[in-house]
């Protein structure tokens, strides 16, 4: 029986992501750390916009947990993470995948709109009569927070270490807490909902995304070019992020 | 200023449930009155309504010259300010206390000391001779030893009414009869009014001053056990102490019954509304129409044959279609034979046979409604 | 029993079979795979004392409140003859179906800094309660009183009502009646409720740490331990749970033993 339109899959090469026959809808998996999912997802769209073969799959979430999930063998063709240490998490063979930075992010003082403490900058945040939230130390965006405050010598009048930043930042948007270290990209991608103070340069830590490409598809290799290349710098921009 | 008058004066108008209640009742300090009536007649319903576990929609309850309910002036005293001791069929101990512990919770709720109440406790369960329990759950007793401890804790309150509903209902007729001395010894000595409801004729004749008697919640006959065991006004009253008790008018020959038949009778001094009764012992049971003197003769039909010692009593339907001769028997209902057991196997008796039942018009009592 | 009965029994004892599985071999593969020698070292990390003594602290508080606050609410509801018991009884019970981070975004809005109780307090009397071991306990307590008032009214209602009624009769008030009638004739059922309310107590997560916040010592308590330790150091997490477990299997066994039976 002939089946027309269909072609037998081809063989993997390795690395865990199949190699598709020509006339297929492809799908390119990307693992990609939560905060940097809304620039991804944007920059996704205008791919599959401009490459209607191609699908592209998102999926988000804490660096070290998807990290995990590759080395347990899920079927990702690019990944995203917060940070280098949760790098270290991956096995052999993936770590020796092309790897290139496509944007880094800053921390900023998330305050309430009218900033009701009259925090200025990071000294002010060790008031005890100052309510300060960050994320856990375990998390990338709390280790960060922990290193600028270290650097500052500052010992900030932390109340609550919450899970992500998501949380983080809807402390501050309920107006329970008076200040929270989080990303400058959450800070924007909040909409105004809180007002973001900058953090002096010297006391800052930058924190670089690396994406590691697990498959020499042609359309992962594509995408992750769409992702690091000179026009996507403007999405990353209007994100919060910087630029490698 | 309440006018004097019996110590308990009550009028208890309510309605439950599709079911209506209006009695009244009267009693004097240290009387004994027995509720008797059929099932669902309102018997219990008037003594949770005296203790204030029921509301009035009408009515009041006077006791020793104070008002405990008065559904006109929107008077209410709670069920704990009125002093009412109650004992029910199932004695409703407090399982976790002690027999003396059940004893003294009443005393202890109204404020006496710890030392008091068990004093008092101790009192009363020997005044009912389970002293020797005092100790014991409620569990560890049997149920006869049970009711005595709960009429001991109704009792150690002093209250100014006892409301006991069928508190020997639940024992076997040997432990009944031993509870119903020691119930009768503790009433003599008890000086307030105590309000007995039974279902068991021989609990009202023996142990009660006066009988009421209720039904479909009305009271119907009042008196004492001699009034009520010789001149029954009222169908249950009758049953209970056994007698066959008919409704009728006064004529020339003795008593025409509402269905239109005559009870012959030797007495005629009544006319008007009277009751004709009979004895069921009066009564006696053929298989052939009876000749000689006895002008009361009915075909009747066999419902049920109940043997009791070396007794039998026969009940009986005159209100048979069907049979010949039946102008007579109209109106007169079922009636009770009382025969031996030797009567009943001579004649062969089984349910459902037709027999002559007749009295003699000597035998008959007529008296009026 | 006989063989006929025994294996008419098959389908049943197969189906409970399964359902124990279901809940027990979870627990069994926790047991299993955690590495006993090197447990000691793993419950002296500063994540482990802190986060159990919390919980142990809070959690008796927090059953203490169901118990005093619940039981009378228990006894009006299960006596209750009126039309608002329905309404009260369902409003208590909406905590056993509520998604527990609703509940504690529920708890802010009454009593974080900008709740309509929260910031009258707060101006007033300058207390705040979030990120506080009080928020802990509000917490806990809004999750498990429900299984508590649900587990007691249904045992308040068994109990025959007459034995209020007599109690009156022998001049009992609503207190004394309560206390020393309708409390100790429901005792298996309180001390059952008891237990569940704690348990609740001693699993909650969602509202805690909306309401309550995470800060090691202060509002971390041994579940939210737990979650933290999995991203960092998920051996941690492993041990705590284990000690969870023991604790659980140790306060509910011995309850079980004594008054539940």
């Amino acid at each position: 029986m002939m089946v027309s339109g269909c072609g037998i899959r081809g063989g993997s090469d390795g690395s865990g992501a199949p190699t598709p026959a020509p006339g297929d809808r492809t799908t390119v998996t990307v693992l990609v750390a939560a905060s940097a999912v809304a620039p991804v997802q944007q920059l996704a769209t205008a791919f599959e916009a401009s490459h209607p073969t191609v699908s592209v799959r998102i999926s988000g979430g804490s660096s070290t947990t998807l990290v995990a999930q590759v080395a347990a063998g899920a079927p990702a063709d690019l990944v995203v993470t917060a940070g280098d240490a949760a790098l270290a998490g991956l096995p052999p063979a993936a770590r020796a995948r092309p790897t290139v930075v496509v944007a880094t992010n800053i921390l900023e003082i998330a305050t309430p709109p009218t900033n009701p403490a009259a925090i200025a900058g990071l000294a002010d945040l060790a008031s005890p009569s100052v309510k300060v939230v960050a994320c856990v130390s375990s998390a990338p965006c709390g280790s960060a927070a922990d290193a600028a405050l270290a650097k500052a010598g500052v010992t900030a009048h932390f109340v609550s270490r919450e899970l992500d930043a998501r949380a983080t930042l809807a402390k501050v948007r309920l107006g329970e807490v008076d200040a929270a270290i989080v990303y400058r990209s959450d800070v924007v991608g909040s909409g105004g909902a809180v007002h973001g103070m900058p953090i002096a340069s010297e006391h800052n830590v930058t924190l670089a995304y690396p994406l590691v490409r697990l498959s020499d598809s042609p359309e992962a290799t594509a995408f992750a070019a769409a992702l690091s290349g000179v026009d996507a710098r403007s999405v990353w921009a209007a994100a919060g992020f910087g630029m490698p | 200023m309440t006018a004097p008058g019996p110590y308990l004066n009550a009028r208890l108008a309510l309605r439950r449930g599709g079911f209506d209640l209006d009695v009244g009742l009267q009693a004097e300090a240290g009387e004994v009155v027995a509720i008797l009536g059929p099932n669902g007649s309102g018997k219990t319903t008037t003594l949770l309504a005296l203790a204030g576990l029921l509301p009035l929609d009408d009515g009041f309850v006077r006791v020793d010259g104070v008002t405990w309910a008065d559904a006109a002036a929107g008077q209410i005293l709670e069920v704990r300010e009125r002093h009412t001791g109650i004992v029910l069929a199932d004695h409703l101990l407090f399982p976790h206390l002690t027999a003396a512990g059940n004893v003294a919770f009443g005393p202890r709720s109204r404020g006496a000391s710890r030392a008091e109440s068990a004093a008092r406790a101790q009192r009363e369960l020997e005044a009912l001779g389970v002293s020797d329990l005092a100790q014991r759950r409620p569990a560890e007793v049997s149920h006869g030893q049970a009711q005595r401890i709960a009429l001991a804790r109704a009792l150690a309150t002093d209250p100014a009414l006892l409301l006991l509903d069928e508190p020997l209902a639940a024992l076997d007729p040997a432990t009944r009869a031993e509870v119903r001395g020691v119930l009768g010894r503790r009433l003599a000595a008890y000086p307030g009014v105590t309000l007995l409801v039974t279902h068991d004729p021989l609990d009202a004749l023996t142990l009660a001053d006066r009988l009421v008697f209720v039904d479909g919640g009305r009271v119907g006959q009042v008196g004492t056990p001699h009034e009520v065991v010789t001149r029954p006004r009222d169908p249950y009253a009758a049953r209970v102490v056994g007698l066959n008790v008919y409704a009728g008018e006064g004529v020339s020959a003795g008593v025409r019954l509402a269905g239109g038949a005559v009870v012959a009778s030797q007495s005629h001094e009544y006319a008007g509304p009277v009751w004709a009764a009979f004895a069921p012992r009066a009564v006696a049971l053929y298989r052939e129409r009876p000749g000689g003197s006895p002008r009361n003769s009915w075909q009747t039909r066999v419902v049920a044959v109940d043997v009791v010692g070396q007794t039998a009593r026969v009940r009986a339907d005159t209100m048979i279609a069907g049979l010949g001769g039946l102008g007579e028997l109209g109106g007169l209902g079922e009636l009770v034979a009382e025969v031996t057991i030797a009567a009943v196997v001579e004649l062969g008796l089984r349910v459902g046979d037709v027999v002559w039942a007749s009295v003699k018009a000597s035998e008959v009592t007529v008296y009026p409604r | 029993m006989t063989a006929r009965s025994q294996r008419g029994r098959l389908p049943l004892v197969a189906l409970a079979t399964l359902g124990v599985a279901l809940v027990g071999l979870p627990l069994v593969a926790l047991l299993l795979r955690v590495d006993w020698p090197g447990l000691p070292a793993r419950l002296a990390s500063p994540l482990v004392w802190p986060a159990v003594r919390l919980s142990l602290v809070t959690t008796a508080v927090t059953t203490l409140l169901a118990v005093v606050l619940g039981t009378p609410l228990a006894w009006l509801l299960a006596r209750s003859r009126s039309r608002w018991a329905g309404w009260v009884r369902a409003v208590v019970t909406v905590p056993l179906v509520l998604p527990p981070v609703v509940g504690g975004v529920a708890l802010l809005m009454a009593y974080g800094r900008n709740g309509i109780v929260g910031m009258p307090v707060a101006h007033l009397f300058g207390l705040s309660v979030p990120f506080t071991p009080v928020a802990v306990v509000v917490a806990q307590t809004f999750v498990s009183l429900p299984f508590y008032v649900v587990a007691v009214e249904g045992a308040m209602r068994s109990v025959d009502g007459r034995y209020d009624q007599v109690a009156a009769t022998l001049g009992a008030g609503p207190l004394r009646v309560f206390t020393r009638v309708a409390v100790p004739l429901a005792w298996p059922g309180i001390a059952a409720g008891a237990a569940l309310a704690w348990a609740r107590a001693l699993g909650e997560f969602g509202a805690t740490i909306t309401f309550a916040g995470n800060f090691t010592g202060t509002t971390q308590t041994a579940p939210l331990a737990v979650y933290v330790a999995l991203d960092s150091d998920p051996e941690v997490a492993l041990a705590l749970s284990v000690v969870l477990l023991v604790v659980c299997v140790a306060v509910l066994g011995l309850l079980r033993g004594r008054w539940l039976r």
